[in-house]
């Protein structure tokens, strides 16, 4: 392959780096700690792909969102990585499915999707 | 006299009848021998708050309740969290004696002890074994199976593949037109998963129950009476003796209603099950002040 080919080419993977970088999802972070998730109401856009970073501070808790039968374990010391993308605008409840204790029973929040 | 036709001539010392198929008594052909059970759910044993300002007198009015019934039941079952849930193991264990010995005071000896989440999750369900022995198992009783299992010593709230493969196995052993009582803490069906009011791997045990023709499942961790088919398999929730909870769905959260001084021991309450020929009555009774 001639040199001019190699550039060519390198420039259009250039390209497409830096436009997938400028098309990559927004990443959210979120914690874990008994009995609460910080945030725990977040603001989305409908039709927005994003990536929630998701860790544990203290004990193998859960994350579910029943509505789109997404969930995860998460171990301490590890940061889960969930992308999703909100099809509507509404509200999309989040909670912890491990029991971990007194107060596990409120320990949930929501997406807010506009 | 039946023991209905007395229940109803009595006027029942406070319960209320709800009549229902046990899903084939009659139906399989073989008449069963009438016996009734009582069902007691959600005592929290331990927990300290506004909810109850007298949460360690509930359990023994239950008790005594259960001891002036003029018949007694042939057996007890506890459908999970016996006590309140706590970070600590030997408080967990306290906790769990000290309900033992509130029971012990049943008349009746022949007691079915069940896990909750508040007694087995954070220990996977060590210090129960140890108090109260096997966490799912079955039994027999005048013709009608019985299966206790267990949804809450894996914390996420799975029976798990090897409590499920045990559970294949005992159903293959049993005649599918028998009549077929299953005991759980948490509802096998999805009632509100936003709550966590479910089992994760619930509906594997509902397809591995769908052959049998007449199934019946008695539950707790709801802390209300509700009662939802799935199929032709009934499933019937039990009140708490500690605290009544918000009706599915109907609230933000799944937290404690809060105690009515006008109302005392509102909501809270416990169960007979009659077993007679083709039927089995739910008899629901309430905690009175006295």
């Amino acid at each position: 392959m001639k040199r001019r080919h190699l550039l060519l080419l390198g420039a259009t993977a250039g390209a497409g780096l830096t436009a997938a970088r400028a098309q990559a999802p927004r990443e959210i972070e979120i914690t874990a700690q008994r009995f609460h998730f910080t945030p725990n109401v977040i603001p989305l856009k409908a039709g927005e792909p994003v990536v929630l970073l998701i860790r544990s501070l203290d004990f193998a808790h859960g994350f579910f969102v029943p509505d789109l039968n997404l969930r995860t374990d998460l171990m301490p010391g590890r940061v889960v990585r969930l992308a999703l993308t909100p099809k509507e605008p509404g509200e999309l409840a989040f909670l912890c499915d491990n029991f971990c204790g007194d107060g596990h029973e409120g320990m949930d929040g929501h997406f807010q999707v506009t | 006299m039946q023991r209905r036709d007395f229940l109803h001539l009595a006027g029942l010392g406070g319960g209320a009848i709800f009549s229902a198929s046990l899903a084939g008594c009659a139906s399989a052909g073989r008449p069963q021998d009438n016996f009734y059970f009582v069902q007691l759910s959600d005592t929290h044993w331990g927990f300290q708050g506004a909810p109850n300002p007298d949460a360690r007198g509930t359990l023994p009015k239950a008790v005594a309740a259960v001891n002036a019934l003029p018949r007694q039941p042939d057996f007890i079952v506890f459908t999970g969290d016996l006590t309140h849930t706590t970070d600590d193991p030997a408080e967990r264990r306290r906790r769990m004696a000290e309900f033992k010995q509130v029971v012990s005071e049943l008349k009746v000896k022949t007691v079915r002890f069940m896990p909750g989440e508040h007694d087995a999750s954070l220990d996977r369900g060590a210090a129960f074994k140890e108090m109260f022995g096997d966490t799912w198992y079955r039994f027999d009783h005048k013709g009608v199976h019985f299966i206790a299992l267990d949804n809450v010593s894996d914390r996420g709230t799975t029976l798990g593949a090897e409590q499920l493969a045990w559970m294949q196995a005992e159903l293959a052993r049993l005649d599918p037109d028998a009549p077929l009582v299953v005991l759980a803490h948490r509802p096998l069906f999805p009632l509100v998963p936003k709550w966590d009011w479910h089992t994760r791997d619930g509906d594997q045990a509902l397809a591995l129950l769908m052959p049998h023709r007449n199934v019946t499942v008695f539950y707790g961790h709801i802390h209300q009476e509700h009662h939802q088919m799935t199929g032709h398999i009934a499933h019937h929730s039990a009140r708490s003796l500690m605290f009544p909870l918000p009706a599915p769905g109907a609230a933000d959260k799944p937290v404690a209603l809060p105690w009515d001084p006008a109302a005392p021991y509102r909501g809270l309450g416990w169960r007979e099950v009659d077993v007679d020929g083709g039927k089995a009555e739910r008899i629901e009774h309430g905690v009175n002040a006295a």
